[in-house]
């Protein structure tokens, strides 16, 4: 479907997890401990958190992942703190069982999925998508989940539902971030229905072939690649079908710095950098500069959403 | 204070100023700057620059509210000079690693945002400071018009700290620690003036009274 460039790097030759951490061991020196068989049962305690997936079309080709080690380091994941690394060293607080993800609104069918039942709901898919942050940062993630059309056919939305507003866990006790925070929580995200029922639009339960670290959004969190990183909302609680456009946290904050829409535009600057390029992350200082592609790549796919819309002033 | 004691403060202060400089390049060299390593440098070149500028303006406050600590004037020029390299190492960085060389993409830069304005200002203050900042300029400018003019250290700083809030999201409080010490140290000048006056002034009359 994506018009690239086969490089010849294919989604199952990305390392997996236990192989990745062996180099890493390695690297940092714990040679002997790896050579010593210390690493073996930990190797074991992942291979039992294996999610089962297939393949999807819809997977980037061609290209390298960001590192398991970069994913799990470099977040926004302000409910945990406004530093990159500080989510990786707070998340831990998160508990992510039981949980409990409310569908309400405007649908014939509201209810509480529990989880385990959520993820059972369709097969696992691994989909490789770019990611861009709106900081002018991007990766390549193996997200796993399924297309989030799925679920709003499962709750059937009624016909006056235009648009999805979904609302993250806002725990202060989980969640050190939430205590001195001049942002008014919880994190609010929201889509156009059509933008919601794109196949591109993951209901996202896991990266890398393993559930989702508490960092990257655990248990659920929903994954939208043309759009801006932050359009993403992770941890969610409560998903709402709604006839208004709903308010968004980062709108709310700096409206014309953050629109609701948020579509990757290396033609719209952010008022305070540009947005033609990106650093790649986990690149080589002198190499981490690349160009932005209109809707991060996706153009083929999701530009027909959008005819007729004056991109600059709907950003 | 002995010199000797001052000259080996002084080595130790350039060894303070440098290290973090030559333990940047080496992770550069290694390429262990993390995840993003043009922003870990653009963060640690800035961050660097505006502690070492407000370091810097402390000592005059210090001196007056310590005077045993007067020997510290020794090294303002010192650290206003590494602020500076500093702040030039964060410049490189931007010219390099966000406009790529390019005229057109900083011309951009400077003049749509405002952030990138602010930080412009702070290092172009910091220029004429750095000119004269050998012992010849201040003879030639003569101490009053040198001091005057080296006020506009506290302007860089204010215009360095602006960038740094302008340049964060909007609900993002890492500025706030900088921004507190600057703003007691803009409060201290007046201050300990106001406080030294009234401190002489009971004292004079009470010699005036003895008829001293
Ligand atoms: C021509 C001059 C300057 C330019 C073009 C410039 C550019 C930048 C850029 C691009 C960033 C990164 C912003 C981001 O990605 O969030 C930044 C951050 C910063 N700059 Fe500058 N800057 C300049 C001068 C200065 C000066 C003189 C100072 C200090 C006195 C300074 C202090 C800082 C600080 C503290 C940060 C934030 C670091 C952080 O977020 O941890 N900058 N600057």
């Amino acid at each position: 479907m994506l018009k690239r460039k086969s490089s010849g790097v294919q989604p199952t030759e990305i390392t997996p997890r236990s192989v990745y951490l062996n180099r890493r061991a390695f690297m940092t020196g714990a040679a002997a401990a790896a050579i010593a068989g210390v690493l073996a049962p930990s190797e074991e305690a992942y291979a039992d958190n294996r999610l089962t997936t297939v393949k999807s079309p819809l997977s980037l080709t061609g290209v390298q992942p960001t590192s398991l080690q970069d994913i799990t380091h470099y977040n926004n994941f302000y409910e945990f703190g406004t530093n990159k690394d500080d989510p990786a060293r707070e998340a831990y607080r998160l508990k992510t069982r039981p949980w409990t993800v409310s569908i309400e609104g405007k649908v014939q069918k509201p209810q509480k999925i529990d989880i385990d039942s959520l993820m059972k709901l369709r097969p696992l898919e691994e989909r490789i998508y770019r990611f861009r942050c709106v900081e002018a940062w991007s990766m390549v993630i193996p997200w796993v989940g399924y297309s989030f059309s799925e679920l709003i056919k499962e709750v059937q939305p009624l016909p006056e539902a235009k648009f999805v507003q979904f609302i993250s866990l806002d725990d202060p006790n989980q969640m050190p971030g939430l205590r001195f925070s001049p942002i008014s929580w919880p994190y609010s995200e929201g889509l156009r229905m059509d933008e919601a029922m794109h196949p591109l639009t993951l209901l996202t339960f896991g990266l890398y072939g393993e559930p989702l670290p508490n960092q990257d959004g655990a248990p659920v969190r929903i994954v939208v690649p043309w759009k801006y990183g932050f359009k993403s909302a992770k941890s969610i609680v409560k998903i709402k079908f709604v006839e208004k456009q709903p308010h968004t946290t980062w709108n709310d904050q700096g409206p014309n710095e953050y629109g609701f829409y948020s579509n990757v535009n290396p033609n719209k600057d952010h008022p305070r950098w540009s947005q033609k390029t990106e650093r790649v992350i986990g690149a080589s200082i002198f190499k981490q500069r690349q160009p932005t592609l209109m809707f991060n790549g996706y153009e083929d796919q999701v530009a027909n959403l959008y005819t007729g819309m004056d991109l600059k002033k709907y950003y | 204070m002995p010199n000797r004691l001052v000259i080996a403060l002084k080595a130790l202060a350039h060894i303070g100023c440098l290290a973090p400089v030559a333990w940047l390049i080496w992770h550069l060299i290694q390429n262990s700057l993390g995840p993003d390593p043009t922003a870990a440098v653009t963060f640690f070149t800035g961050r660097g620059a505006l502690r070492l500028l407000v370091i810097s303006l402390a000592i005059t406050p210090v001196r007056r509210l310590i005077p045993p600590l007067s020997w510290i004037i020794r090294f303002r020029r010192l650290l206003g000079l590494y602020a500076f390299f500093y702040a030039c190492l964060h410049l490189l960085t931007y010219v390099w690693l966000y406009a790529g060389f390019s005229l057109d993409a900083m011309i951009d830069d400077i003049t749509k945002r405002r952030f990138i304005t602010a930080g412009l200002a702070a290092w172009a203050l910091m220029v004429p400071l750095a000119l004269t900042s050998t012992t010849w300029s201040i003879r030639k400018l003569g101490g009053k018009n040198w001091n005057r003019l080296h006020r506009l250290a506290y302007v860089s700083a204010i215009a360095g700290v602006v960038h740094y809030w302008w340049g964060v999201k909007p609900g993002v409080l890492s500025p706030i620690g900088i921004t507190v010490v600057l703003v007691l140290l803009l409060a201290a000048r007046p201050i300990l003036s106001w406080w030294s006056s009234h401190k002489r002034v009971p004292a004079q009359l009470a010699r005036a009274d003895k008829g001293l």
